[in-house]
């Protein structure tokens, strides 16, 4: 018998008792678009498949417990010192677990690329407009991911029971006890008593390598499974419609291609955690209360928090024998909630201000959808202005800036450029709109002089591949809603403020430079 | 040798000998104890004080004064003794570059004589911590490393970084790096509070504690970074930054060079 024979008969006994085959034959040749930017969710997947091999390596010498011990291992300078076993077990992996302190790296940096890919993979979607429908439960699904991996993070960065560990759990107490009335209770319910207690590393832990996963391994597949059967988007372009997917089969070209690419991303993180250092935790030294460094941060995708923390001024009110920290309870819990809860909803917003309710797989560019790109732009803006605040000890150190300087400045920061960079966004668009109008109408600038008989200088403009022409018109440009304050028979129509609200949102949304229509260019071949 | 052997019974070999014993031996100890010898005296050193005063009144009095009774931009310096003048000069912070913020780290203006005698002319107006001798900052002998990073995470890591990096302070002011400084600044430092940092006295920080102390911090300096390239040890904030850019940065670039048509 040939190979091919061979396992051609391996396939039919499978095929007879299973019928997959032709099930097989239909998803293997499903077709994928190809586009770098739809790699971003890629990494964030094998990122996470990093952290689960690696984490479970960890988990194999990590004794998460708050049991006092004296360390005798071979770091020289904590020889004798008090601590808890979670810290000794983290140095015990850092020093004495062969290849322990690369996978502590790996690890720690894996999260950090982990939630780097989430956002940007978040951006390209939400900047493209791929959240519309049918997506916006996916899209869900992925502020779910998010938002999971901001608690797994911390949860992961609290564990080791180092000086900054400590500080962050501290400040997660604080933002537990921040919720009115029933903060101190929970806190002592989390905490197992007064804070820091001997049960709160444990819990997490359970919670980290169990609980966490085990959500994250239930969500990552619906999202994928929902990307399979809602197919993937794709960018516009010739021969590109909404009801076609143009792309290569999954079979072979795809799965060798994003086989590969697993083994570049666990390649990349290995080399960064070869050849730098994250979290010390030798350094740092054991977590007791009484003890802070200066400098003290949370991992990149929890310090827009920090900063927003960092930035409140301190008022407290005390009311009926309880005490509310504004300064707490606004930045740590009911902006992040706004926010978040903000994100989830998107979609529906954009749809009722739009009245879109059509399904869409074509992507759009965002420059042909301004007011979100500008939306999105303008909190890409705060954040960045509230994670500089919460770096702002290290940026006044490193760059000779006073602290408070960065505070006032990023305090009056977080309210003017968010907006400015909504209009100044906007205005990019529709001047990019504009340009591309303009290179529809007029072809593409050759830098080619061309002096007439008559003297004059005209520059020679060269026609666009009718390619490029059909993606710079095919895109649609819908009218705003039209919602009049009385109905056909006369009546006024109930809800007349959120009318009124809807349709002026639906103006600003639809605000375009008109795109080049037939007639136009019917025009200008009549020149 | 043989013709000097041929004198060893004359008469006068033996008190010659004796005075050439004694000769070395007198030379010897004066070569040995002569720079103790020429501070001790104390013609030396009213000398020094006077010495240390004209430098005063030419570098340092139009801000503390002509007798260093202090002004309005400069605090009096009576009674803050030699340790402090060593201190502050000593690491170049005296005279100030301008009145900003703070006195930074700079090259010495003075060098260690002119130093030594701005200190013992400030020490003669009043008595104050005096400059620690090299006996009493044997720290490799007398600290302890370990006690040293307690002591340490308790009382200084809040401004100067858990690894002694520096940190901000409040109003541009900062804790600078202790990574590179004299043990003897750092002890002078400890027990006289120079600028925003409090005086740690020998009540609350016992010398011995000050010398762990001094040792830890010389042990983080000589630590080679053993999880690969520092990245300047302030913290999540630069592992952060290098993730994205190193990180999502090469990871973003491959998945370019992935999704490129093959041409």
């Amino acid at each position: 018998m040939t190979v091919e024979a061979r396992l051609g008969s391996v396939a039919n006994y499978v095929d007879e008792r299973t019928g997959a085959a032709a099930w097989m034959k239909k998803n293997l040749q499903k077709v994928f678009p190809d586009h770098w930017s739809f790699l971003l969710g890629e990494v964030a997947l094998y990122s996470f498949v990093i952290l689960l091999l690696s984490g479970t390596f960890l988990t194999f010498w990590f004794d998460p417990s708050q049991r006092e011990v004296v360390y005798e291992g071979s770091y020289e300078p904590l020889e004798g010192i008090k601590m808890s076993a979670a810290y000794a077990s983290a140095l015990h992996i850092s020093f004495e677990v062969r290849g322990g302190l690369l996978m502590r790296q790996i690890h720690h940096w894996a999260a950090l690329i982990f939630m780097a890919a989430i956002v940007a993979h978040m951006m390209r979607v939400f900047f493209t407009g791929a959240f519309r429908k049918p997506r916006e439960g996916n899209w869900i699904i992925g502020i779910g991911l998010l938002t999971l991996g901001i608690v797994e993070g911390f949860l992961g960065y609290s564990l080791p029971d180092d000086l900054l560990s400590g500080t962050g759990i501290r400040i997660a107490e604080a933002i537990i006890q921040a919720l009115p009335v029933v903060g101190s209770y929970l806190a002592y319910f989390a905490f197992g008593g007064a804070f820091p207690g001997e049960s709160f590393i444990p819990r997490i832990y359970t919670v980290h390598v169990l609980l966490l996963p085990g959500a994250f391994l239930a969500l990552i597949t619906a999202h994928l499974m929902l990307v399979w059967y809602q197919k993937h988007t794709q960018y516009p372009g010739p021969g590109r419609t909404e009801k076609n997917v143009v792309g290569y089969p999954l079979m072979p070209t795809y799965m060798a291609k994003a086989g590969g690419f697993f083994f570049i991303v666990f390649g990349v993180t290995a080399f960064l955690a070869a050849v730098a250092s994250i979290n010390p935790i030798w350094l740092y030294g054991p977590y007791t209360p009484g003890q802070i460094s200066a400098g003290s941060q949370p991992d990149w995708y929890m310090g827009w928090l920090d900063g927003l923390v960092r930035m409140a001024p301190p008022i407290e009110t005390h009311a009926f024998g309880h005490t509310i920290s504004w300064n707490i309870l606004v930045p740590g819990l009911i902006i992040p909630g706004i926010l978040f809860t903000g994100m989830a909803l998107y979609p529906f917003i954009e749809s009722w201000i739009t009245g879109d309710k059509r399904e869409h797989h074509l992507l759009d560019r965002p420059r042909n959808a301004p007011n979100r790109t500008a939306l999105g732009a303008m909190s890409l803006t705060f954040v960045m202005v509230t994670l500089i605040n919460g770096g702002n000890d290290i940026i006044a150190t490193h760059f000779d800036l006073s602290i408070n300087q960065i505070m006032w400045g990023t305090r009056f920061g977080v309210f003017i450029l968010p907006p400015l960079a909504f209009v100044i966004t906007k205005r990019l668009c529709l001047s990019l709109q504009r340009a591309d109008r303009e290179l529809v109408l007029h072809g593409r600038e050759t830098g080619t002089l061309l002096r007439l008989p008559h003297g004059e200088f005209v520059e020679v403009h060269e026609p666009i591949s009718p390619e490029k022409a059909f993606l710079l018109t095919s895109h649609e440009q819908a009218p705003p809603l039209e919602l009049p304050e009385v109905d056909g028979r006369g009546v006024k129509r109930a809800g007349a403020l959120r009318n009124k609200l809807r349709s002026r949102m639906s103006v600003a949304n639809a605000e375009a430079i008109p795109k080049v229509s037939v007639n136009d260019l019917k025009e200008i071949e009549h020149h | 040798m043989k013709r000097i052997s041929r004198y060893r019974r004359h008469k006068a070999a033996g008190p010659f000998l004796l005075l050439l014993a004694l000769l070395a031996i007198g030379t010897t100890f004066s070569v040995a104890s002569a720079t103790t010898a020429a501070e001790t005296t104390s013609a030396d050193r009213s000398l020094q004080i006077e010495e240390g005063r004209q430098i005063f009144l030419k570098g340092c009095s139009s801000c503390h004064g002509l007798n260093a009774e202090g002004a309005q931009i400069a605090p009096s310096l009576i009674g803050v003794g030699a340790a402090s003048v060593d201190f502050q000069v000593g690491t170049g912070r005296m005279p100030m570059a301008d009145m900003s913020t703070q006195a930074m780290r700079k090259e010495p203006l003075y060098n260690a004589e002119e130093t030594a005698a701005l200190a013992a002319y400030v020490a003669s107006l009043a008595p104050g911590p005096a400059i620690p001798g090299e006996s009493e900052l044997n720290f490799e002998r007398d600290g302890s490393t370990a006690e040293g990073g307690e002591l340490f995470r308790n009382n200084c890591a809040m401004c100067h970084n858990f690894a002694g990096q520096g940190g901000a302070l409040s109003q541009g002011k900062y804790a600078p790096t202790l990574m590179g400084v004299e043990p003897r600044h750092i002890y002078e430092a400890m027990v006289t509070g120079p600028q925003s940092m409090p005086v740690f006295s020998d009540k609350t920080i016992t010398p011995e504690e000050k010398l762990s102390i001094i040792k830890w911090i010389k042990s983080a300096e000589k630590e080679p970074n053993l999880g690969g390239a520092s990245l300047g040890r302030v913290g999540p904030v630069t592992e952060g930054l290098l993730g994205w850019v190193l990180g999502l940065g090469i990871l973003i670039g491959v998945a370019v060079w992935l999704a490129m048509k093959a041409r």
